[in-house]
């Protein structure tokens, strides 16, 4: 690694003053970021932990009956406090393994939009708020390609607040060396409609499938897929699936979380 | 520099580090355990895993001055008040749980984290919760046994498969 300091702020006002400084970079629960900092893929000045900031931190209900998870929550938290949204926690509880889910925040998976990654899913398959110190960003908004997105520079995700739907699921078939999503389709289902976000399987990272949104708002059944299939320009083709199998695999998922969720 | 106190299987420790020394460097180099392992680059192995505040933290993956006031608990914390091996360290042996020893320090701290979470977890609940301690030598069964025999459970009952 490169040398850096770190700073602690305990408020959100200093963390953003913290962060319009020469090079300086959020640090969430570090579990992307520690390993790129040590393959030297990055090179901050000055890291600032968003750990010690209370206020972005805790999972509570709004009066509209939304989640409102704090940007620094860990996956452990989101699993263990989410219980009223099922297929959210249970997402979380799926992510990496559990020391990974003790220091790893929603809000660091969010801001980083890894094209595998299990939260973008559920973002955007719930049409979640993304809640920054600045603004509010709906995920259809939010998420811009492979590791790009609406943040702007120094930008903090305080809150994520997701709608609960009627049912959900989340089916991920793990790529077997880094346990990512080699493909993952997250499909809630609420009464304006179905919504279908696949992760892992473009080369623009998570997206909706629009053609099985319609089918399943329709009739919200595994049948209503039928003769519905997914085109292998743009996947992610790699040693561990073509672009071919991640397409087909984006259908086997999104029946397969259909069923799940009844 | 910046000075960080913990503490450290009950101990006190002070020491002096940079932004970027990790929590595992803090304890190999200025505490001197050396028990806790590092075997990889990229947060997967787990042969570094610790207690921070009770809860299993990959120390490869988290700052030294993040763990400033915080209770650690490493591998050498693990033995009774006596020196002798914990249940959960005596299974290991008794059921041949680790062949060189190297993922060992992090799969005992895996497990005992699970078996705080889930006194008497199933060999499905033990592998789905060491999905991040890797072992290149036991195949993973002989842990498995350790950690059912530790927690009381008949550990024959698991065949090979
Ligand atoms: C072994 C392993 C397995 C994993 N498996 C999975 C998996 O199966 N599925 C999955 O989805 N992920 C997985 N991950 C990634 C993990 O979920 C990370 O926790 C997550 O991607 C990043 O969150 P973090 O809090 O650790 O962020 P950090 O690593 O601290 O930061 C990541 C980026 O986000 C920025 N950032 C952090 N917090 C904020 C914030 N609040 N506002 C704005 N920007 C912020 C940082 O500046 C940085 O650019 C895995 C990681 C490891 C090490
Ligand atoms: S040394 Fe491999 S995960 Fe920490
Ligand atoms: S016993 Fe050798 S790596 Fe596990």
């Amino acid at each position: 690694m490169y040398s850096f300091e770190i700073e602690r702020p305990a408020t959100i006002a200093e963390a953003v003053a913290a962060l319009k400084g020469e090079d300086a970079q959020a640090l969430g629960g570090g579990q992307t970021l520690i390993p790129t900092l040590k393959q030297r893929l990055a090179m901050p000045g000055v890291l600032v932990s968003l750990a010690g900031i209370d206020a972005i931190n805790g999972i509570s209900r709004n009066g509209a009956g939304e989640f409102c998870i704090g940007g620094g929550s860990t996956h452990a938290a989101v699993a263990g406090g989410a219980g009223a949204y099922p297929a959210l926690a249970a997402l979380a509880g799926g992510i990496g393994d559990p020391a990974v889910r003790n220091r790893g925040t929603i809000g660091g998976s969010l801001a980083n939009n890894d094209p595998s990654a299990c939260y973008p899913a559920a973002a955007l398959g719930s049409g979640a708020t993304i809640v920054t110190n600045a603004r509010e960003i709906a995920a259809d908004d939010f998420f811009q390609g492979m590791f790009t997105t609406a943040l702007d520079e120094g930008e903090i995700i305080t809150e994520v607040r997701f709608a609960v739907p009627e049912v959900a699921n989340y089916q991920k078939f793990e790529q077997p060396a880094s346990r990512f999503a080699l493909v993952g389709v997250f499909v809630a289902k609420y009464a304006s409609g179905v919504r279908v976000a696949v992760t892992g399987a473009s080369e623009e990272g998570v997206f909706r499938w629009a053609e099985a949104e319609a089918a399943l708002s329709a009739d919200f059944s595994a049948a209503a897929l039928d003769g519905l299939t997914m085109s292998a320009a743009g996947m992610i083709g790699d040693l561990h699936g073509t672009a071919e199998y991640r397409a087909h695999l984006v259908a086997v998922m999104t029946r397969r979380a259909v069923q799940a969720a009844g | 520099m910046t000075d960080v106190t913990l503490t450290v299987n009950g101990t006190q420790v002070t020491a002096q580090v940079e932004g970027r020394t990790l929590l595992v460097d803090l304890l190999r180099e200025d505490a001197r355990l050396t028990g806790t392992h590092v075997g990889c680059d990229t947060s997967q192995c787990g042969a570094c895993v610790v207690h921070v505040n009770g809860e299993a933290v990959k120390s490869c993956t988290m700052f030294a001055v993040e763990a400033d006031g915080a209770e650690v608990t490493t591998i050498e914390g693990m033995a009774n008040a006596d020196g002798s091996l914990s249940t959960l360290q005596q299974a290991f042996q008794d059921h041949h749980g680790l062949q060189c020893g190297f993922c060992t320090p992090g799969m005992v701290m895996s497990a005992a984290a699970l078996l705080k979470e889930n006194p008497k977890p199933s060999a499905q609940e033990i592998r789905d919760y060491l999905e991040g301690n890797i072992c290149r030598c036991t195949g993973y069964h002989n842990i498995v046994k350790s950690i059912l025999a530790a927690s009381g459970q008949d550990a024959g009952a698991i065949a090979a498969e």
